[in-house]
């Protein structure tokens, strides 16, 4: 699944210091269960995203690990402290071996 | 028919034993949450597990977790095939300890959000979920 998918991250464009921001992320992707049959019967086999990882100035925000029981098209939404401005790198590791970035920077008051 | 006190308690005891069917699956489950927590000892305490009380459809239902203190949360769902779901571990930057996301359901079961603390304690909560068409494509 290394087409079509396409990552989508919310972050605020500014914020005063110290403050927590919330972000949301969405990115397109099958999220194959392993558990789902085809029209012959076979099994399809797992194609998820396992790994996706939010880093703000090189500190780490969030690590989550996902299972096949993450929805089609994985969201997540979490709290990040800013105290100056800076980038946030976000990336997503696929069963594959592909790793989806996108990045998003923050300007701090 | 004739409704004797034996048939009452009988038909009482069968009512528990169907009410307890789906715990059954709880096994597997159990098993994964030992291994993230290494056999410690789990307690109770400030962990909020969000989830609907009825979700229409188990292909995305919205869960929400919220551990002031905690270094990680995993959340496990008793009744699926991989009764795994999703862990957070929160870093340095993090504002606060809560994530949401949108996880899949077989059908209706409980789902068990594990929080490990700062200090290496484990507390542990958990939601029911009913769920009205299931959500592993069977």
């Amino acid at each position: 699944m290394a087409s079509g998918v396409k990552p989508r991250v919310k972050v605020p464009k500014t914020a005063a210091a110290g403050d927590s921001v919330t972000i949301k992320t969405l990115i397109s992707h099958k999220m194959e269960s392993g558990q789902r049959k085809d029209k012959e019967g076979n099994l399809i086999p797992r194609s998820i995203i396992n790994r996706f990882t939010c880093d703000f100035n090189g500190a780490n925000v969030i690590d989550v690990a996902l299972e096949a029981a993450i929805s089609t098209n994985p969201y997540f939404e979490f709290d990040a402290k800013v105290d100056a401005s800076g980038d946030f790198q976000f990336t997503w590791y696929d069963d594959d071996g592909d790793v989806y970035e996108a990045s998003k920077s923050i300007s701090v008051s | 028919m004739k409704f004797t006190r034996r048939d009452a308690l009988a038909m009482g005891i069968g009512a528990t034993a169907v009410a307890m069917l789906p715990m059954r699956a709880t096994a597997a489950a159990d098993e994964a949450i030992a291994a993230f927590t290494g056999g410690a000892d789990i307690g109770t305490g400030a962990l909020t597990l969000t989830a609907p009380e009825i979700a229409e459809n188990g292909n995305t239902v919205p869960v929400a977790v919220d551990a002031p203190g905690a270094v990680a949360v995993a959340v496990y769902a008793s009744g699926n095939p991989t009764p795994g779901v999703v862990t957070f571990k929160f870093g340095p930057a993090a504002g606060s300890q809560t994530a949401s996301t949108r996880i899949r359901l077989a059908g209706t079961q409980d789902v068990i959000a594990v929080a490990q603390m700062a200090d290496g304690s484990f507390i542990k909560t958990s939601a029911t979920v009913k769920v009205t068409i299931g959500g592993c494509g069977g």
